[in-house]
């Protein structure tokens, strides 16, 4: 009887000693974990290497090329590509350069793409009669397409319905 | 009596030949420093010195590709606010007069007084480029010298429908060089704007340059 409870209570003994000793452990070394982590910080960088409070690094060739046909779309509810240069095109509170081809009222005179249908709709889904004001900045989607080189690899495949 | 019988030859002889001579070296001095005079002021250093210009117009006009390019050639305010030919550059010199008043009056003096006068004052420059079909533009942009294969797709087939139908540059190039007057491209609340038949006139250029637009059509 004796035995089995000696061996119990060292064993408890011990078990209480290690937590201790682990608990101490955490007790004065997280402190100096916690110090070592602020000297010594976790490298943060963008995907494409660059530190995060900077510019992206640009790429060779980032000339806009010549004036294309509409570029193919990769996903499904992706934004068409702008396949033209848009320097110098601004879009301010007084003029949108873009709508100046691209509205309905345009399109026909500049031969542009027609702006989609689903640009005439508010947040709420109201239908309106004319663009909704929340798509008038219309490169929050649509970007132009230069030659530069990916900086990144990519095993990114065109959705199946979209080859 | 006696002068008016030997006539204005006669009356200059009568002075002397010496006299004569001072008044054609008075002539071509006082030509000479009135030039110089008019083309001091056909500078863009000049145009500049006012803060109404400087703050407002060209600030806007930095960016665009008149005015930093890759070749350095550039457009400063006179190539195209100026006529260059002789006659109508005087007329605008004397139309000028009236900026001077309104430089006086502090009419545009600040960018909120700017922007309030924007559309009228880009209808001035609108109508001014119609009258002369572009003539301004044309003092460097040739359509007979257009390359139309080195025009991009949208360029070159803009171009050649637009000059067919009698369009002249300032139909279409609004805004190139300055920022633009609210413009009405119905989307949100109406502006009080310009409107899209102002915009986009449909209307041929005057006939005064129908030459120039027989030649276009050729070319």
């Amino acid at each position: 009887m004796n035995k089995p409870t000696f061996k119990s209570t060292r064993l408890r003994a011990v078990a209480l000693a290690l937590t201790l000793s682990m608990g101490l452990a955490q007790t004065f070394l997280a402190p100096a974990a916690a110090v070592a982590a602020t000297e010594a910080p976790v490298k943060l960088q963008s995907l494409r290497g660059a530190e995060i409070d900077a510019s992206d690094p640009e790429g060779d060739g980032t000339r806009y090329g010549r004036d294309q046909a509409p570029l193919p779309r990769d996903f499904v509810q992706q934004p068409p590509l702008i396949p033209h240069t848009i320097k110098g095109y601004t879009v301010t509170k007084n003029f949108n350069k873009c709508l100046d081809c691209h509205a309905w009222s345009r399109a026909k005179e500049s031969g542009a793409t027609k702006i989609s249908v689903t640009h005439f709709k508010t947040r709420e889904g109201e239908e309106l009669s004319s663009v909704s004001p929340r798509r008038y900045f219309c490169n929050q989607c649509h970007v132009p397409q230069s030659d530069a080189k990916p900086l990144v690899g990519n095993t990114f495949k065109p959705g199946t319905g979209m080859r | 009596m006696e002068t008016n019988n030997k006539g204005f030859i006669g009356r200059i002889r009568s002075l002397g030949w010496g006299f004569a001579a001072m008044l054609f070296i008075g002539g071509v001095l006082f030509w000479g420093a009135f030039n110089t005079a008019m083309e001091w002021t056909n500078r863009e250093a000049f145009c500049i010195s006012c803060h109404e210009m400087k703050d407002n117009v060209y600030q806007e006009y930095r960016n665009t590709i008149h005015a930093s390019n890759r070749s350095g050639v550039r457009a400063t305010c006179p190539d195209c606010h100026v006529p260059k030919e002789w006659g109508p550059k005087i007329i605008r010199k004397i139309q000028a007069s009236n900026e001077v008043l309104h430089k006086i009056l502090g009419t545009i003096d600040t960018p909120e007084k700017f922007n309030a006068k924007r559309l009228e004052l880009a209808k001035h420059e609108w109508e001014r480029m119609k009258k002369t079909d572009s003539r301004e533009c044309r003092n460097c942009h040739n359509f007979d010298s257009f390359d139309y294969a080195e025009q991009g797709r949208r360029s070159s087939r803009m171009h050649q429908t637009g000059l067919n139908e009698g369009k002249t540059c300032i139909d279409c190039h609004k805004g190139i060089a300055h920022a633009l007057p609210e413009v009405e491209q119905a989307i949100g609340a109406p502006k009080e704007g310009a409107t899209p038949e102002e915009f986009h006139p449909t209307t041929p250029k005057p006939a005064e340059a129908g030459k120039d637009a027989d030649k276009a059509t050729k070319g």
